[in-house]
């Protein structure tokens, strides 16, 4: 069998999610979860009506990317109007593991186990 | 079983994600819908892009933005620790999209439809250039004959002794589940990798 791989040059071209300028500010990824921060505070005044949308889903934990497919608006925009939810202190973000530090590995060990009781 | 994540809103609880890469059709949102607890969801992405794909003619050079269709499921692991799994698009030309949806994943699977093995090479490139992402090789069979062996697929498809391939059913519960433990238990057993994304 003759391998037909080809290894192609460097191909990493400067693509991003549109609006993506607020990802230096939080660490927001498609899969990071984020909620009302005082989930007691009434509904904040002057929000666009997206952020609103937002907020108002955020009074349960959700990701960025079901807040994105729920509400029909691209990721990129979600995570900016997210960004600046959390800047204004309305959102909290919570933590994403990334596995990056070797303080994480006792949350996939958690994972792992996870999985295991999952499917047996 | 698995508690709901909707009725629990403590700040202790995180996310983590794992990407499930391939070629056109290899059995990518088959893998997720098997394991999710909801069924798999569509989001879009509008991409900018910033110059263009002079390698691929199937691009359209003129185009500013366009948007790409993603997949991805959802496991609640225990009550506060919840994962997410992405499908990336499996044209080529969608490539550029994946280190958006790749960053800051506990690791990746390649669906790999051992009836068109070079389907994959693109993902595996991909993963081969970025080791700070581990992965691991998942053969769909399609209930063909096994006219291979996984160690002539590792040649064919040119990734070293270490890099895990395995043989599963995408449609099968169980069979996709075990990939994902799979991925899990290499990404702990490899030696820590340095922070190479922000
Ligand atoms: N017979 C058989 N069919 C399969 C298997 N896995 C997937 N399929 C079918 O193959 C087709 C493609 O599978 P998908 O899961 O949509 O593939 P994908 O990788 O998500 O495809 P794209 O997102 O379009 O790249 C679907 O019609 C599946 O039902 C398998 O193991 N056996
Ligand atoms: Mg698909």
């Amino acid at each position: 069998m003759r391998s037909h791989r080809r290894r192609r040059g460097a191909r990493i071209r400067p693509y991003t999610f549109t609006g993506g300028r607020t990802r230096s500010r939080h660490p927001l990824m498609v899969q990071t979860l984020v909620s009302i921060a005082d989930p007691r505070a009434e509904l904040p005044r002057n929000l666009m009506p997206e952020s609103q949308q937002i907020y108002e889903l955020c009074a349960q934990v959700r990701s960025v990317a079901e807040i994105s497919a729920e509400l029909k608006i691209p990721l990129g925009v979600t995570q900016v109007l997210l960004s600046d939810l959390a800047d204004q202190g309305l959102v909290y973000i919570h933590p994403t593991i990334t596995g990056h530090s070797p303080s994480e590995n006792q949350v996939l060990e958690r994972a792992l186990r996870g999985l295991e009781r999952l499917f047996q | 079983m698995a508690s709901n994540v909707s009725s629990n809103s403590r700040p202790s609880v995180m996310s983590t994600k794992i990407v499930i890469a391939g070629g056109f059709g290899a059995g990518k949102t088959t893998l997720v819908g098997s394991v999710s607890e909801i069924p798999p969801v569509t989001t879009e992405a509008v991409m900018t892009e910033a110059s263009i794909a002079h390698d691929d003619v199937s691009s359209t050079p003129d185009k500013v933005t366009t948007t790409v269709a993603m997949d991805f499921g959802r496991l609640t692991l225990d009550e506060e620790l919840i994962m997410y799994m992405f499908g990336t698009p499996g044209q080529a030309r969608f490539w550029f999209m994946w280190d958006d949806l790749v960053r800051g994943a506990v690791g990746a699977v390649v669906v790999v439809d051992a009836r068109r093995l070079a389907d994959c090479f693109d993902a595996i490139d991909y993963f081969e250039k970025n080791q700070n992402i581990p992965y691991i090789i998942a053969l769909n069979r399609f209930d063909g004959e096994r006219e291979y062996t996984v160690e002539q697929i590792r040649e064919a498809v040119e990734v070293g002794p270490d890099v895990p391939i395995i043989e599963f059913d995408a449609r099968d519960r169980l069979s996709s589940g075990s990939v994902l433990k799979q991925l899990l238990k290499y990404t702990l057993s490899r030696p820590e990798q340095p922070e190479l994304v922000g």
